[in-house]
């Protein structure tokens, strides 16, 4: 604890004194993360939503054992690795929170509006959907990622989602590509991956959602989107809107085949 | 959101691994509100395995929310029974137990 913080605090410390060569900071920072890995605080996010997943809450005092998330209702084993897709209820293209607030309103009575003004847990305040949502994407460890295109309404996603990240917008006319579409990459202490290569897209998807160990919290893949078009300067993005989902689809098809290793941990 | 006890042997060794939910306020941070948010910590951390005290521990505001303690130990069995007790300045208590797979 204290002795990983010292530690931690000198592969950082070597890392710059030593030489401003890319290769050593990315080695350090790669050192860094696999000390991190050492015991992740999402698990406990996930025994949460575990147990809020069957538990009676909301209006209708119902659980969300009869959630549909693809794969047949209550069926969450593997049902994230196959997500964002159509369903047929909603005629929509949804991600996994999108279609968690689908049945917390249809099964549970809650207001989606409600649900969505604020869903991301701060220092002060906790999110129910971030438990949820841990909970679901651990039940997908070492599933395959494995997004279809079968419903045009998904193809189009994908290729929205495509645009997308290439739109330049902002008042630094930045788009996901400025960034993303580069190798070697990094922004001060953060490596960024090449979202346009398939192994570049399968290590950043495949590591979110993620616990940030210097905020606490539990992050998920809306938040993380919503994060970037914050550092983009953007408009912030409704969550759940259909941009959001269509760069979560665009990421979900480009990172195909990479098995799925459950929540992350990020600095 | 109590805690996660993970205790997995190879070989003679041990490894141990604890993630326990607390949000360890050191008690210098303020909220949104400007008020310094009172500390609240966990200052007693034990672990015994199979009835044996292994780890009698002393924390302090170092240590960051969510405490994960990793430890290796010699001499367990499958199947012995990995306890965590800890107890933080409010006074208040946990406890967690995993059995030793391996």
């Amino acid at each position: 604890m204290k002795y990983r913080l010292l530690a931690a605090a000198t592969a950082i410390g070597l890392g710059l004194a030593v030489t401003a060569r890319a290769e050593d900071t990315a080695a350090e920072i790669q050192q860094y993360r696999q000390m991190l890995t050492d015991g992740n605080p999402a698990e406990l996010f996930e025994m949460e939503g575990e147990a809020m997943w069957a538990t009676k809450r909301g209006p209708k005092h119902a659980t969300l054992e009869k959630c549909d998330l693809g794969l047949g209702p209550g069926v969450v084993k593997g049902a994230y690795a196959q997500m964002p897709r159509y369903f047929a209820d909603t005629k929509r293209v949804e991600d996994l929170e999108s279609r968690l607030l689908t049945c917390m309103v249809d099964l549970q009575g809650f207001d989606r509006a409600q649900l969505s003004k604020k869903p991301f847990a701060t220092a002060g305040h906790k999110s129910d959907i971030e438990a949820l949502v841990a909970y679901v994407v651990g039940q997908s460890r070492g599933v395959p990622m494995h997004v279809t295109l079968n419903r045009p309404e998904e193809k189009a996603a994908f290729e929205y989602g495509r645009e997308l990240f290439r739109y330049r917008a902002g008042p630094y006319d930045f788009a996901c590509a400025t960034c993303h579409a580069e190798n070697g990459r990094r922004i001060r202490m953060q490596d960024l991956p090449n979202l346009t290569t398939t192994i570049g897209a399968q290590r950043a998807y495949t590591t979110w959602p993620a616990y940030r160990v210097s905020k606490s919290l539990f992050r998920t893949f809306e938040w993380r989107i919503n994060d970037c078009f914050r550092q983009q300067r953007f408009p912030e993005p409704g969550y759940t809107s259909d941009a959001a989902i269509a760069l979560t689809t665009y990421l979900a098809v480009l990172a195909t085949g990479a098995p799925y290793q459950g929540p992350g941990i990020k600095r | 959101m109590a805690m996660r006890i993970r205790a997995r042997m190879k070989g003679d060794i041990t490894a141990v691994t604890a993630i326990i939910a607390h949000p360890m306020e050191t008690g210098l941070r303020k909220g949104s509100d400007g008020k310094l948010i009172p500390a609240h910590y966990i200052q007693e951390l034990t672990v015994d395995v199979a009835g044996q005290r292994v780890v009698d521990s002393r924390l302090n505001t170092a240590v960051s929310t969510n405490p994960v303690l990793n430890f290796k130990l010699k001499g367990a069995k499958v199947g012995d029974k990995v306890v965590v007790n800890w107890v933080d300045n409010l006074g208040e208590k946990g406890t967690g137990e995993a059995a030793v797979t391996g």
